[in-house]
């Protein structure tokens, strides 16, 4: 905790810091200090409060217990984040029998360290066995390690490289301040604004924008909407909307940034075609000049070697990257094997509306499923070549021959 | 307890300006009422179950509204909100509830002999009578605010209560979380059964928490006299049957609910009610008598009449369709009810709901014969 308030001490104005202090010894008074809090407390224990997770499907439900649940449900994080509140959104939506969701999210950076013994497992069952108390997370944005990213444009129709970041000493859209999302909004167009060349760019706040700016930006598939997925709204995310929500975007259209609708920042890069090299390349080298921009005025990303990036949803921890492309696969997606191609090469299918849609035609989304454990460079060749081999399946069934089912990749590195 | 804004602490951090909401684009009576000055003053305040500033009109910075509606903005966490918030509910009030001031007194009367009529609506027109309210439990917090274990403690308590009643008023408990297929159509096909929320003014006030744990519907077995359990209000009673006889359906209602009453009394949670603001809810649309009186009448020609509405004010009585708030009239038939809550008796305002809807059935009757009305029009009541 020292070294992250020291950090924001550095940067920011002498109020706040002077507050900061104050805020960390108040986080006790609240349950503390009143007999009321006492006597509900006493009233009822975490017994009466615990959960009924009978009917649900979530990483959320299978790892919480009792014996947890009464460990933590009085801690706070500094900032006055419950476990509750953690867990609200699992609660609220118990899921589908075929459709595993996380079922808890963050509230602040300390969240993950004060209710570790429920994001510990949590993560190691969405990650695939990471283990966040044993392992360390590979960070590389080297973009030129990549080799062979360019693919075939007959198959391959778009590429993006999506991820998040966090602003180190704002609390994440759960539980943020309508103060703490402006000045997260503050921070990132300050920095974004000192972006040069063929990244310069401009901001438009959703809460501003025009009729016809608005159009724009739905017609090049750049603007976000209000969330709906009961999965974020009640997890708090949709609070105050669209107060301080934006997207920032460059002048060329194939960079672009969504400021405070699920992360702090979502940092996207896309351009039509099949070049990936480019847009990762693109990826690394705008992240890189935010990142100084706001080291600049004294902040940071959220990040540790625990966990990576630190992001809303435990699903996004590690590199909180998403590489894909939109991928036409007539033949091969009828096949009975596709899904099982898919899971070996550690790639994931969605529709062409993103995340829960369906596909349209034989166009579909695919990208990597992990986050956490390997690094952005590992993901991103790992995209590339699962998609190579796709389209050599494609090819390969055009032509009437056989295709095979690759080795699974394997999980972590030794 | 948890939801949304409630690291109030870490907040006060910020200047007002800072953390005060962008109300611009809104039309409710919050964001006519909320002044920085307002929010300043109140933003470090909490009641004894830590509800805050900003829990209370989270919802209504949520949903700016229509121009054409004005909704409330705000909600109650627990009884004490209307104390500590003072400063923002009070003219919030009085804006709702035609000037009601500070200082004024609620009565409450639920005499059922003090109505007069009521039992000769001419069912030919008037389809189904109705009578609900709400009420809260003392002693538990409100259902924006409050833990599952509040919630399952108040689930528990109205059980044990209702399931003690016995003549008209025997019925059983039917947990939404463990209803059965049938169970469920039954509830639908009596027009019994409540959804979880969507409505975003509910959602955003955190009402749809856990659900629907705790949650379900209680009613008797004659299908007239039902409970609905940890919905929007710790308790909603409703009295209903087919027909215009307002005044045996508002009977079993005043009965039911004194009944109801006892049992909390004795077990030490009566209900929450204090002299100025009568029953307390979670609402404040809802204060005072919680009752909302009403038909389903069939109103044809009347409702296309151009002093339609006009007749509505005068009479103090409001229109809604027939799936409720916010729905639209089907075939003619709307539900009118009674428009205010706060500042008049329950008998007073079934009163208006009986004598409005007769007239309004007269003039039904004249407009089908090709008469006028005009001399029929009422003064502001």
């Amino acid at each position: 905790m020292a070294n992250s308030f020291t950090r924001m001490i550095s940067g920011r104005n002498a109020a706040v810091m002077m507050a900061v202090g104050a805020g960390t010894l108040g986080s006790g008074y609240l349950l503390s200090d009143s007999t009321a809090a006492a006597d509900r407390k006493r009233l009822y224990p975490p017994s009466a409060d615990f959960p009924d997770l009978r009917k649900h499907n979530n990483c959320m439900a299978a790892a919480l217990t009792p014996k947890i649940y009464a460990h933590l449900r009085d801690k706070t994080t500094p900032n006055d984040w419950t476990l509750d509140q953690c867990i609200q959104t699992g609660v609220d939506n118990p899921g589908h029998p075929f459709i595993k969701t996380v079922g808890m999210v963050a509230g602040d950076e300390e969240s993950y360290e004060v209710f570790a013994e429920i994001f510990d497992p949590v993560i190691k069952d969405r990650h695939n066995g990471y283990d966040p108390r044993a392992m360390k997370h590979p960070t590389d944005l080297d973009a030129s390690k990549i080799t062979s990213g360019v693919f075939d444009e007959r198959y391959v129709l778009s590429s993006r490289v999506r991820t998040g970041r966090s602003i180190r000493g704002l609390s994440l859209p759960p539980a943020c301040t309508r103060s703490e999302r402006r000045e997260v909004e503050r921070v990132t167009v300050t920095a974004l604004a000192g972006l040069k060349g063929d990244l310069s760019g401009r901001y438009y706040s959703l809460g501003e924008m025009t009729d016809k700016e608005q159009q724009q930006l739905i017609d090049e598939h750049f603007l976000f909407d209000k969330p709906v997925s009961p999965l974020l709204t009640s997890a708090g995310m949709a609070r105050d909307w669209p107060d301080a929500r934006g997207i920032w975007h460059n002048n060329e259209k194939n960079f672009l940034i969504w400021i405070n609708e699920e992360d702090h920042t979502r940092i996207i890069s896309m351009e039509k075609g099949g070049n990936m090299k480019r847009v990762f390349e693109r990826f690394c080298r705008g992240l890189k000049q935010v990142e100084h921009l706001i080291q600049e005025r004294g902040w940071e990303f959220m990040w540790n070697e625990r966990l990576g990036y630190i992001l809303t949803c435990p699903s996004n921890l590690g590199t909180g990257l998403r590489a894909g492309v939109h991928i036409r696969l007539p033949l091969l997606s009828k096949d009975p094997r596709f899904k099982k191609i898919l899971e070996n090469l550690r790639l994931q299918k969605r529709g062409t509306g993103g995340v829960d849609t369906a596909a349209t035609g034989d166009t579909f989304d695919i990208s990597n499923l992990d986050r956490l454990g390997k690094s952005e460079v590992e993901l991103v060749q790992l995209v590339i070549d699962g998609v190579n081999y796709l389209t050599e399946c494609e090819k390969r069934l055009e032509r009437g021959q056989d295709i095979k089912i690759p080795a699974p990749i394997p999980q972590f590195r030794k | 307890m948890p939801f949304g804004n409630t690291h109030n602490n870490f907040k006060l951090n910020y200047k007002v300006e800072e953390e005060f909401p962008d109300l611009s684009k809104h039309n409710n009576h919050m964001a006519k009422v909320l002044t920085k000055e307002i929010y300043g003053k109140l933003r470090d305040k909490q009641t004894p179950s830590g509800y805050t500033l900003d829990d209370v009109i989270q919802t209504g910075v949520d949903n700016p509204g229509h121009p054409f509606i004005m909704t409330v903005g705000c909600v109650a966490g627990d009884e004490e909100s209307y104390e500590v918030f003072k400063d923002l509910l009070d003219p919030i009030i009085s804006d709702r509830h035609g000037g009601y001031k500070p200082t004024d007194k609620h009565k409450t009367d639920l005499n059922f002999e003090n109505l007069k009529g009521g039992d000769d609506l001419d069912p030919n027109y008037v389809l189904s009578s109705r009578v609900r309210t709400g009420r809260s439990i003392k002693g538990y917090t409100l259902p924006p605010h409050n833990s599952r274990g509040e919630r399952r403690a108040i689930e528990k308590l109205a059980v044990e209560a209702l399931t003690s009643l016995d003549g008209e008023f025997k019925g059983k408990y039917y947990p939404l979380k463990s209803m059965t297929d049938a169970e469920q159509e039954q509830l639908i096909s009596d027009h019994f059964l409540f959804d979880k929320p969507v409505s975003p003014l509910l959602t955003c006030a955190g009402m749809a928490r856990d659900w629907p744990d705790g949650r379900g519907i209680w009613h008797n077995d004659n299908k007239t006299f039902l409970v609905w359990v940890n919905e929007e209000d710790h308790l909603r009673v409703i009295a209903m049957q087919k027909g215009g006889n307002m005044r045996e359906v508002f009977k079993r209602f005043c009965v039911g609910l004194q009944k109801i009453e006892e049992i909390f009394k004795k077990h030490n949670h009566g209900f929450m009610w204090n002299e100025h603001l009568g029953y307390i809810l979670t609402c404040p649309s809802n204060l005072g008598t919680g009752l909302r009186g009403g038909v389903h009448v069939k109103l044809p020609k009347l409702s296309t009449h151009a002093k339609f509405e006009e007749i509505l004010n005068r009479l103090r009585l409001q229109k809604r369709g027939t799936g409720g708030v916010d729905t639209a009239s089907v075939g003619g038939v709307f539900d009118i009810s009674n428009a205010d809550r706060l500042g008049s008796s329950e008998v007073s305002q079934v009163q208006l709901v009986v004598d409005g809807v007769k007239l309004m059935v007269e003039m039904e009757k004249k407009l089908e014969k090709g008469e006028a009305i005009d001399s029929m029009i009422p003064a502001q009541k």
